[in-house]
């Protein structure tokens, strides 16, 4: 066991994992994650908390993290390198690991540009290989970025996202290789709507010996309307919805009911693919969703390890 | 080469008011070639100058001179009898002009004229882009010559991030993706393997991040009238 977290010991014993989103809010109300922690416990095995994404302010990850615990559902600490130096990322890992944060997501994070403080300097001192390389090596070998030693190394459980459909295509498998060779224990990917596509990647993932090394859990995002999966399919970079989707959307009579039983299909798909070992659902501000939906999956109850 | 853009005539005069000699100084090297601020357009701007103080009946002295290079002391030596009779010098030059002529005039009050933008190069006629950021320790080997520190706008050594789409990048659709093109220069030139190596993080200390950065070569250091070119 690297971190013996609970996400960790769900995988290696076997099970197919489920993990989910929560957003902080944008203030300082604890409040409202307990109410989402409360919400999603015993639903999922853990729950990934988003470190300001789309570079839009909210509450921290770490401090969201630390309400969760509180509250019994164990955090996937999001941390993109956007917004700190080394010296911070480092110092964050020890204070989240001290907190009893067992698992981390590596991310580069989405550009200033797209978010609400366009005027920002950014960072970027390392990317988000460099970060889980960091990170591992503080792990496994107890010692910080420039080779001093720890009086206690982190364990955490280290993650990256990977995008099976994103661009330039002759190098989707590579980045998934260089990931993993950084240190990433578990990838969750990019949404998926096209499970072909997605068997082609993971065997080509196989056939480079990849998937020994890491778990692999397929990303879902529930539809709300024809609307949102049209907005997904044109305006956000890298993700890929077929056109299937969209017409299914646009036909169904009720767009959440029709999106709900979609995402059930594709979660009844993921768990044939081989390798894929869970699944990572995504429904931000639909969090609601996910007991109902994990319910009839037949994904409950989560086991307990 | 510096590229700079001129600060809109507004803020020049706004910056000159209330002095009675004004000089718009020109600089013959980068702003030249990029079209911001060579002799060209101090005479243009010392011309929109006055015109707009004649609107408004202000009379003033404005002219304008131009400098092979501000950025060179024995340059700007040259304006000397133009910098004694002004009260008042608007540079066109890069920054580094601006403050060049701070030091070798110290009693002269220097404003900019431009807006200094980045090191990049002629792309068309009419356009230039950026391309390098003076990181001091290159890896344009590494990368097919296109700079990631630069042209991808997270500086990722490791990119491409998941934003690349159709060759743009996440910022903006009329940004090429840098890493796409780092990808694509390597595959053309047989070079991909390169990419599997994780490259570790930058030593930045050697970039501006260090600090003001200095060169100095002891073997030439004080010597007075080295000739060009001479090692
Ligand atoms: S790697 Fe550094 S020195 Fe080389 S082109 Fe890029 S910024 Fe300039
Ligand atoms: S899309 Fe490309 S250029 Fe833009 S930040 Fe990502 S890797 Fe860099």
């Amino acid at each position: 066991m690297r971190s013996g977290s609970n996400l960790e010991k769900v995988l290696e014993a076997g099970h197919f994992a489920v993990t989910c989103e929560l957003g902080p809010p944008k203030g300082a109300d604890g409040e409202e994650v307990r109410e989402l922690a409360r919400l999603l416990k015993g639903n999922v095995d853990a729950a990934n908390v988003t470190d300001n994404q789309t570079a839009v302010v909210r509450m921290s990850s770490i401090g969201a993290a630390r309400l969760m615990l509180d509250e019994g559902l164990e955090p996937v600490m999001q941390m993109v390198t956007r917004d700190r130096n080394r010296i911070a990322i480092q110092s964050d890992i020890l204070g989240a690991a001290a907190m009893g944060i067992k698992n981390v997501l590596c991310l580069t994070g989405d550009h200033q540009s797209l978010g609400n403080n366009p005027q920002a300097k950014s960072v970027w001192d390392i990317d988000s290989l460099q970060q889980l390389a960091m990170l591992k090596a503080m792990r496994d070998e107890g010692v910080d970025a420039v080779g001093e030693e720890l009086k206690r190394s982190p364990e955490i459980f280290l993650g990256a996202a990977a995008n099976p459909f994103g661009d330039p295509t002759s190098f989707r498998v590579t980045r998934l290789a260089k990931k993993i060779t950084a240190g990433a224990d578990f990838i969750q990917t990019q949404v998926i709507y096209d499970v072909a596509r997605y068997e082609e990647w993971m065997e080509e993932a196989r056939d480079r010996g990849l998937l020994d090394k890491v778990h692999v859990m397929g990303g879902i995002v529930p539809l709300k309307s024809a609307g949102a999966a049209k907005y997904m399919q044109k305006m956000v970079a890298g993700i890929y919805v077929p056109d299937e989707v969209v017409k299914r959307m646009k036909a169904a009579e009720k767009g959440k009911k029709e999106g709900r039983k979609i995402a059930l299909e594709l979660i009844e798909q993921l768990r044939t693919v081989k390798g894929n070992h869970g699944v990572h659902i995504m429904a931000i501000m639909w969090e609601k969703l996910i007991p109902k939906l994990t319910e009839e999956a037949g994904l409950l109850p989560r086991p307990k390890v | 080469m510096i590229t700079g853009d001129r600060k809109p005539l507004e803020e020049i005069a706004a910056m000159v008011e209330g002095f009675e000699r004004v000089l718009i100084l020109g600089c013959g090297t980068c702003v030249t070639v990029c079209m911001a601020g060579g002799e060209r357009e101090a005479e243009e701007t010392a011309l929109a100058l006055r015109l707009r103080g004649r609107e408004r009946g202000v009379s003033r002295e404005i002219w304008y001179a131009n400098v092979e290079r501000q950025c060179d002391e024995e340059f700007l030596q040259e304006a000397v009898d133009h910098v004694a009779r002004a009260d008042v010098v608007v540079s066109l030059a890069c920054g580094c002009g601006v403050q060049h002529m701070v030091t070798v005039f110290p009693d002269l009050i220097v404003y900019p004229g431009l807006n200094t933008t980045f090191m990049g190069v002629t792309e068309e006629l009419g356009v230039w882009a950026e391309r390098c950021l003076g990181c001091g320790d290159c890896v344009l080997e590494r990368t097919g010559g296109v700079c990631p520190i630069t042209r991808c706008s997270k500086s990722l050594l490791n990119g491409p991030c998941g934003g690349s789409a159709d060759g743009a990048c996440e910022v903006d659709k009329t940004i090429p993706c840098g890493w796409q093109l780092i990808i694509d220069r390597l595959e053309a030139i047989g070079q991909l393997q390169r990419l599997d190596e994780v490259l570790p993080p930058k030593d930045w200390s050697k970039s501006h991040s260090g600090g003001p950065r200095f060169r100095i070569r002891e073997d030439v250091r004080g010597t007075d009238d080295v000739e060009e070119g001479a090692q």
